[in-house]
């Protein structure tokens, strides 16, 4: 029964680790054209495990954004996974070395994989999920930055599109209420803005201000 | 240390306690309710900036190119309701597409 249910989080989970192996691939090969180490990306994925913080990072560095914009951007990028492990924290057993270890499991895709239809959440679906996820991110990752030399220059494959692309398709899957859409205009409005005024990286993280508007007096 | 190790070691900390905040240490207790509210607006705000960067920003100048035959391709993907694959594919496929031609 056990083993059964970890199956059901990774048989669930199968066609969305199937985009994230060409998304870490593609994260390996863009790291790599953005002048990071093959191991540094790699270890970035093994450790961090968080797409758009990663794409974050290497699209900041990539055009010369600086340390601190990159560390902030992609922490504000992240700060949704508190809230997120606060929702997941009661399914979670044993002692805090192994909560911590499978806490580092919740990604977006294992976390709403693992919400079952009574809208509890399981913890044998989030680690299936995650455990699979965790292995193509990585995996892809080694493979992407290891290849990256070969491919050439990814404008020409058109991979810089691919950025907006992944990131627009993420947030229409985020936005399910009014405030959501209004958070993700003004935050687009404030990014557009700043992007002529200020160094790269300033405008996404400005744009986290838009977050205010779901301020709710206490 | 090269910047992208520090930029690693920092952010790779960072997300694994954001990650642990709840399983390990808030115990099944849950954030303040006017807080959880700006905290869920964070990720849409955030993912809209990183559209809008990633697709018109250039060094300190908004630059309008292919990319936005890209975005365009996605667009259409996503109203389809393709899977996430399909509507990067078709991004980075236009894209490549209208430079090989340009």
């Amino acid at each position: 029964m056990t083993e059964a249910r970890y199956r059901d989080g990774a048989k669930r989970i199968a066609p969305i680790a199937l985009a994230a192996l060409a998304f870490s691939v593609s994260f390996g090969v863009l790291a790599r054209a953005s002048g990071i180490g093959a191991l540094e990306a790699i270890v970035m994925s093994m450790t961090v495990f968080a797409g758009s913080a990663q794409f974050a990072v290497v699209s900041i560095l990539a055009v010369g954004g600086g340390i601190a914009s990159a560390i902030l951007a992609a922490v504000l990028l992240n700060a949704r996974y508190a809230p997120i492990s606060v929702s997941l924290a009661p399914i979670f057993v044993g002692g805090r070395p192994r909560r911590l270890l499978e806490a580092q499991l919740i990604v977006d895709e294992s976390w709403a994989m693992s919400r079952r239809p009574d809208g509890r959440y399981d913890r044998r679906l989030l680690v299936g999920a995650g455990l699979v996820l965790y292995a193509c991110w990585v995996g892809g990752t080694i493979g992407g930055a290891l290849a990256g030399e070969a491919l050439g220059d990814p404008a020409d494959l058109g991979l810089d599109a691919a950025f907006p692309a992944l990131f627009l398709a993420i947030l229409v899957t985020q936005v399910h209420s009014r405030r959501a859409l209004a958070a993700a205009v003004l935050g687009g409005t404030i990014a557009l803005v700043l992007i002529p005024v200020a160094p790269a990286g300033v405008p996404i993280v400005a744009a986290a201000a838009a977050c205010l508007i779901g301020w709710r007096r206490p | 240390m090269s910047d992208v190790w520090v930029v690693t070691g920092v952010v790779a900390a960072a997300t694994i306690a954001l990650k642990a905040v709840g399983p390990v240490l808030l115990g099944g207790r849950s954030l303040p309710e006017h807080l959880t509210g700006v905290v869920e607006l964070l990720a849409p705000a955030l993912l809209a900036a990183l559209v809008v960067t990633q697709l018109v920003g250039g060094d300190e100048e908004i630059i309008l190119d292919a990319r936005l035959v890209g975005i365009g391709a996605a667009v259409v993907a996503i109203l389809l309701r393709a899977p996430l694959l399909v509507v990067v594919v078709a991004a980075a496929a236009a894209t490549a597409l209208v430079r090989l031609v340009a």
